[in-house]
């Protein structure tokens, strides 16, 4: 039973309450075997690791935060000429999930967004096109159309986005709709209301569930690294996701103040290299929100590349969700080719 | 017994006072040949930073009222006028005291006549049009946005102002590259702009060589117009300059022969705004 797990967890916790909690929900899940649960993520833990790991049991070392945030200093302090700029900039646009995420989004803006996806510079068609496209549910299905034979995938959140508190039978329903609707990828949030209560086996269950509810889809976890508070919690959100299951671990919704930073995208990546050690499994990395510059973005790849390698330097391991970095880095890839400073006005409104 | 403290001339970017981003300084030496001080010697980085600067100071200067840009012009004339001595004392290095004295007087005389115009000069440079048709036709002046000033090095502090004045006074912003060889007195001016409400990033004052500065400045496509009047005597500069704003098809201006007779009273004009200016011609309906 997946109550077994929880239960199993609310006895380490020592809360029953807990238990009754998740009685309801339960009842709705399309699986309802510890076995299946773990079954699949056992592509990566052993049932009793991930068992272990949902009781809060396992041990995630605590960060060292002055440290952290010196290297991620040093890391993005480094310049970067000519080629290695030209390059890190074309594999910026390779890596990037263009996405619009307003209540404002209409069917045409989300048309438009996708023909920007496919050919991210009229005036240049050496550009290459972007990775995915980031939607809401809603707009799946104009993306997909749009989108027909391109090789740009879709991405739409899921799951009671952003804050990720609508009842889980809904949650996993609107992934199944997305996916149904033709999304290739669910970007879902962590639900930080069980994780930040010490409810660790409930935020795992639900990641759990939502994996399942994807099939083929690759599942990108947001962790809202912003709002967890210490960057021991987003450690511990990292492996917990990891370990549910997730494909990718995002560091923000980009619907708060705080997103992405180099110490997050840093600290992310050690867990992701951490998991990578202990399972010999390859979990992606996003980056979202308030990444603007096309600085910014050859930052994020330096640190990507010297803390998991080349290796996840890929549109398949590694993530740039953005709406107005694409227009800066077509803007400075102009400027390396021309030799001269351009305007924001020459490209194309978002 | 007291400390000379002696000052380090910089740039004035976005409100602050950086050094070069390259590091690089070059000496500036009186007319007899001796050394007075280091000025930057700023690059192209330094060029990129103004712009960025004065692109995003320039939707909230052009939007306060005219009235007001009056007001904070005349403060700096106010506060120049506190920092009189200090001017003389920099333009000595290359003047006589008595012409010093008088190029001081002129410059923030031209300052507070400038500001004046700030909620006049459109009077004087838009109109109502006659038109056949029930339309009420009428053109208004705008600012052009971010304009790129090259200074000449005659009268170096009365010609920045006759200049530079009349470009924010309609609510650009500027980049300024000030007299390669009296660049002294117009850093001065930056911290006089600096203390008297001018919202950082409206004037930024580079230094420098021209020949190395004018051709990206009049490359950089973030620059609407770029005025050549300090590259007046290098005939080849002002034709690559050209060729460069063509490609970005910003506006080139000069100053007039008129307008470059800096200490003459007549060289002031309120057209001299209109150089910088877009003008918008509305047609506006109405009963037949």
């Amino acid at each position: 039973m997946l109550g077994g797990l929880v239960t199993h967890a609310g006895e380490a916790l020592g809360n029953e309450q807990m238990v009754d909690d998740r009685d309801e929900p339960v009842a709705h899940l399309p699986v309802g075997s510890i076995t299946v649960m773990a079954a699949l993520v056992a592509r990566s833990n052993p049932p009793d690791w991930v068992r272990a790991f949902a009781a809060g049991a396992v041990r995630i070392p605590a960060v060292d935060a002055v440290g952290l945030e010196a290297r991620a200093a040093a890391l993005t302090g480094r310049s970067i000429k000519k080629a290695s700029k030209i390059a890190a900039l074309r594999l910026a646009i390779e890596c990037m999930d263009l996405t619009t995420l307003e209540g404002t989004d209409t069917p045409g803006k989300v048309r438009a967004m996708c023909a920007k996806a496919v050919q991210p510079d009229p005036r240049d068609a050496s550009i290459p096109s972007v990775a995915a496209v980031c939607v809401y549910p809603e707009l799946v299905a104009i993306a997909k159309h749009s989108l027909q034979g391109s090789g740009v995938k879709v991405a739409s959140v899921a799951g009671a986005f952003p804050s990720g508190l609508g009842p889980l039978p809904t949650r996993l329903d609107e992934i199944r709709r997305a996916i149904d609707a033709g999304a290739d990828e669910i970007d879902i949030v962590l639900n930080r209301s069980a994780f930040l209560a010490g409810d660790l086996a409930r935020a795992f269950d639900d990641i759990a569930a939502s994996k399942l509810a994807c099939g083929a889809a690759h599942l990108k976890v947001i962790l809202e690294a912003g709002e967890l508070g210490t960057y021991d919690n987003v450690r511990r959100a990292s492996m917990l996701a990891m370990a549910a299951g997730g494909d990718f671990i995002k560091t923000s919704t980009g619907k708060i103040g705080v997103n992405a930073t180099p110490p997050f995208a840093l600290l992310m990546s050690e867990a992701i290299r951490d998991h990578f050690e202990q399972t010999g499994v390859k979990v992606g990395l996003k980056l979202a929100g308030g990444i603007r510059t096309a600085k910014q973005s050859w930052q994020y790849l330096v640190i990507v590349n010297e803390t998991l390698g080349p290796d996840w330097l890929t549109p398949h391991l590694f993530r740039l969700g953005a709406s107005s970095l694409l227009n800066d880095v077509l803007m400075q890839l102009r400027m390396q080719a021309t030799g001269l400073y351009q305007r924001p006005d020459d490209f194309t409104v978002d | 017994m007291s400390i000379d403290v002696r000052k380090t001339y910089k740039l004035y970017v976005n409100g602050a006072f950086p050094r070069s981003e390259s590091g690089r300084t070059y000496p500036v030496n009186n007319s007899r040949g001796r050394l007075v001080a280091n000025a930057v010697l700023g690059s192209r980085k330094d060029l990129r930073d103004a712009v960025i600067a004065a692109r995003a100071a320039q939707n909230g200067w052009a939007k306060r009222s005219a009235y007001n840009r009056a007001q904070i012009l005349y403060r700096v004339a106010e506060v120049m006028q506190g920092r009189r001595e200090q001017f003389i004392t920099e333009l000595r290095h290359g003047v006589s005291a008595a012409a010093a004295e008088r190029e001081v007087d002129a410059t923030i005389d031209r300052w507070v006549w400038y500001a004046g115009w700030a909620d006049k000069f459109a009077q004087i440079t838009g109109a109502s049009n006659p038109v056949d048709g029930p339309y009420f036709n009428f053109t208004v002046p705008e600012p052009v946005g971010v304009v790129g000033v090259v200074c000449p090095d005659d009268a170096p502090l009365l010609a920045f102002v006759s200049r530079v004045a009349p470009c924010i006074v309609s609510g650009n912003t500027c980049v300024v590259l000030a007299s390669e060889r009296w660049p002294l007195a117009s850093v001065t001016l930056g911290e006089a702009l600096a203390t008297s409400d001018v919202p950082g990033g409206v004037v930024n004052i580079l230094t420098g060589r021209r020949a190395e500065i004018v051709p990206w400045m009049a490359g950089h496509a973030d620059i609407d117009t770029i005025d050549l009047t300090g590259c007046a005597g290098d005939r080849a500069l002002v034709v690559t300059a050209e060729q460069a704003a063509a490609a970005s098809v910003s506006r080139v201006v000069h100053a007039t022969p008129r307008e470059a007779q800096w200490a003459n009273e007549s060289s002031q004009s309120p057209y001299t705004i209109g150089s910088f200016v877009e003008y918008k011609t509305v047609w506006h309906p109405k009963g037949p």
